[in-house]
């Protein structure tokens, strides 16, 4: 299959033990991982936003202004994919538990929320962004599929794209069925293949998901939410080289090569 | 940088909503104005309303391989590739090109989320109940899951859910995938099924009309919720010159304004339909017919009315088919680019079914009685929460650029 070539311009991570991708690299570079924190700041929105969005929605705006500002491009112009495994968990939960006893209490905003694409809507909304926008989910297959998704659109447009992957951690019955126990959201700005910086090759591969070894936190992290796939390509960004594979569907893999130019 | 959409050949599609299974209830409905909407009598707590729901998926068995996936959401899903031929089709296109070389790209807004609703119905001792605990069922991903182990797809596949633009947006999705030539060929579509979720839901932001919806009429009261599966087989235009449909191309865009509700300017719409008209290589003065999102929704009518008014010549003709359909949601994208198909095809403009007394900021644009006449191009707007927007444009293969 043809390879896509893309520079990764801006890198955004947000999870309880890291607040933003320095963070990654202190990791990796063999320091402790911070106390874990609880909320993330998302301080694109406003404040009166930030009160009505979900967490999961705060997680990815927060990883998104993360990549963005490293991108040195205004968030107004940029296309974006928002991928997540499950979207907004506690909502769900919140919706199926009055559902099965209330229905006509159902909360307006609460159910607006509920969309997959809340987090694009509150995204684009702040950012004043009328590019298009998605949201997309391949199950555990979320980021890599989304990142596909991300760099084809940047190829194929010629056009920047800001990539988010996010989920939240579960609660309820739903939440113990899945399996999700904490939250992680990264973000990526990439634009059409140049010849500086951080360059990134896809193809699309039939081998199985594989990746250089991780620190043992990264590893449990990728265990508890399905956003951390995304993991490997980022402790590989952070280092600037190395490749791996992400798995893009349940048969598909995505084949990553990282490499640094001058 | 301008960018020019590929065109692609429509080589299969088909449609199953409240009008019936397949193409030709379809065409059937349309040509009569028959509404597919109902009484509700699916909520699991009463609901004053109408909704337009599909007949006997309550009774359809998926292949057993496939059991895990069992729910509501995949029953239609199955129900609607099995009409029309459309299984034959695509594995027709898998051999052409080999499974890994067909992408799938489906659009819902809650897939299966009936499931989980049922699961939270009936907990045992707080947990889902047994029957209902298959991961595989409780994630926005199990309806293209699902189709893809179905359908034996070995490209790429994603879901794309961003309410109702969702199966809209997949048409760009792989346009742009078969272009770079990562794949030949793509399943696109989308399936949205009743459930508590949207009926409630939209019924707690008073979208939800007590009566059949009216798109477009004076006094309009808000939606009707319908539930519909739709599918499309897209591969290069060159490659399958006999194809007589076309895509020629699609635009995006984000409104920018607000959560639940369309700007009312319509400047986010038109961006899509200018992002459209660019890759397409078209103008408005192309367009014979368009079918409108048009869901009875105060805001939404209001907003598309007046940008059909302001954007296209007197010749264009207009209108929204919710009126038979109901507006369903995820699937509403691909239900309205089957029947934009079947316009083309037939050469009529189906009319703008529900109204009684047209609201006066329409135009003279619009069809509000069916209309033969012959089409070229054709578009569907989608306009979805979120400020997600998409436009499709399909033509007669002769009038493709």
């Amino acid at each position: 299959m043809n390879a896509l070539h893309v520079q990764v311009k801006g890198i955004g991570l947000c999870s309880p033990h890291l607040a933003d991708f320095h963070a990654l690299r202190g990791l990796l570079a063999g320091e402790l991982p911070a106390v874990a924190t609880t909320r993330a700041h998302a301080s694109a929105l406003s404040p009166n936003e930030r009160r009505r969005a979900p967490q999961s929605v705060l997680v990815a705006i927060e990883a998104a202004s993360q990549a963005v500002a490293m991108s040195g491009y205004a968030a107004s112009g940029l296309a974006c994919v928002f991928a997540s495994a499950y979207g907004d968990q506690a909502t769900t939960d919140y919706m199926c538990n009055l559902l099965a006893r209330a229905p006509t209490e159902l909360s307006p905003t609460r159910f607006h929320n509920s969309v997959h694409n809340a987090a694009a809507g509150y995204w684009t909304i702040a950012t004043d962004c009328r590019a298009s926008s998605s949201a997309t989910c391949a199950g555990n297959a979320s980021f890599g599929a989304g990142l596909l998704e991300a760099a084809v659109l940047a190829c194929a447009d010629h056009r920047p794209v800001l990539l988010v992957c996010s989920d939240d951690a579960g609660v309820g019955p739903l939440g113990e069925l899945i399996g999700s126990t904490q939250f992680f959201g990264c973000a990526l700005v990439l634009s059409p293949g140049t010849d500086t910086g951080i360059q990134l090759r896809l193809a699309v591969t039939a081998s199985a998901p594989r990746h250089p070894p991780l620190p043992a936190d990264c590893l449990a992290w990728m265990h508890s939410n399905p956003a951390a796939a995304a993991l490997p390509l980022l402790a590989m960004l952070a280092t600037g080289a190395g490749d791996c594979v992400l798995g893009a569907t349940q048969l598909l893999g995505l084949h990553a090569q990282v490499e640094t130019k001058a | 940088m301008r960018v020019t959409s590929l065109p692609l050949a429509v080589t299969a599609y088909t449609a199953t909503s409240a009008l019936g299974l397949g193409l030709n209830a379809h065409l059937d409905a349309l040509c009569q104005q028959r509404s597919g909407l109902r009484p509700n009598d699916f909520s699991s707590m009463p609901l004053p309303c109408w909704i337009g729901r599909v007949d006997g998926v309550e009774d359809v068995a998926l292949p057993a391989a496939q059991a895990q996936w069992d729910c509501r959401n995949n029953r239609l899903a199955w129900l609607g590739l099995r009409q029309d031929d459309f299984l034959d089709h695509v594995h027709a296109a898998r051999e052409r090109y080999g499974a890994m070389r067909v992408a799938l790209l489906l659009g819902t807004s809650t897939a299966s989320i009936g499931a989980t609703e049922e699961g939270y119905r009936r907990l045992e001792a707080g947990r889902l109940p047994a029957d209902l605990r298959r991961r595989d069922i409780h994630t926005p991903h199990s309806l293209t899951a699902f189709v893809a182990a179905g359908l034996g797809i070995g490209g790429p596949c994603l879901t794309v859910s961003t309410a109702c633009s969702s199966s809209a947006k997949v048409f760009a999705s792989a346009e742009r995938l078969i272009r770079l030539g990562l794949v030949d060929a793509a399943v696109v579509g989308g399936v949205d099924s009743l459930c508590d979720s949207t009926l409630f839901g939209f019924n707690a932001l008073e979208l939800v009309s007590p009566q059949p919806c009216r798109p477009f009429d004076a006094a309009r009261r808000g939606i009707s919720i319908g539930e519909a599966a739709g599918f499309a087989l897209l591969e290069r235009a060159h490659a399958q010159p006999q194809a007589p449909l076309q895509l020629l191309g699609c635009g995006e865009s984000s409104d920018a304004h607000h959560m639940s509700t369309p700007d009312p300017s319509g400047v986010g719409a038109e961006l899509a339909l200018r992002d459209m008209f660019d890759r397409a290589g078209i103008d408005a003065s192309r367009v014979s017919y368009i079918n409108l999102h048009g869901t009875a929704s105060q805001k939404n009518d209001a907003m598309e009315a007046a940008l059909v008014a302001r954007l296209f010549p007197a010749a264009t003709r207009v209108s929204s088919t919710k009126g038979l359909t109901g507006h369903t949601l995820g699937a509403a994208g691909i239900v309205e680019a089957v029947i934009t198909l079947l316009a083309l095809r037939e050469g009529f403009v189906p009319g703008n079914a529900g109204v009684i007394e047209p609201d006066p900021l329409c135009s003279a644009h619009f069809a509000w009685r069916n209309e033969t006449r012959p089409l070229q191009v054709a578009l569907s707007h989608s306009f979805g929460f979120g400020g997600s927007n998409a436009c499709l444009a399909f033509a007669r293969a002769r009038q493709a650029a």
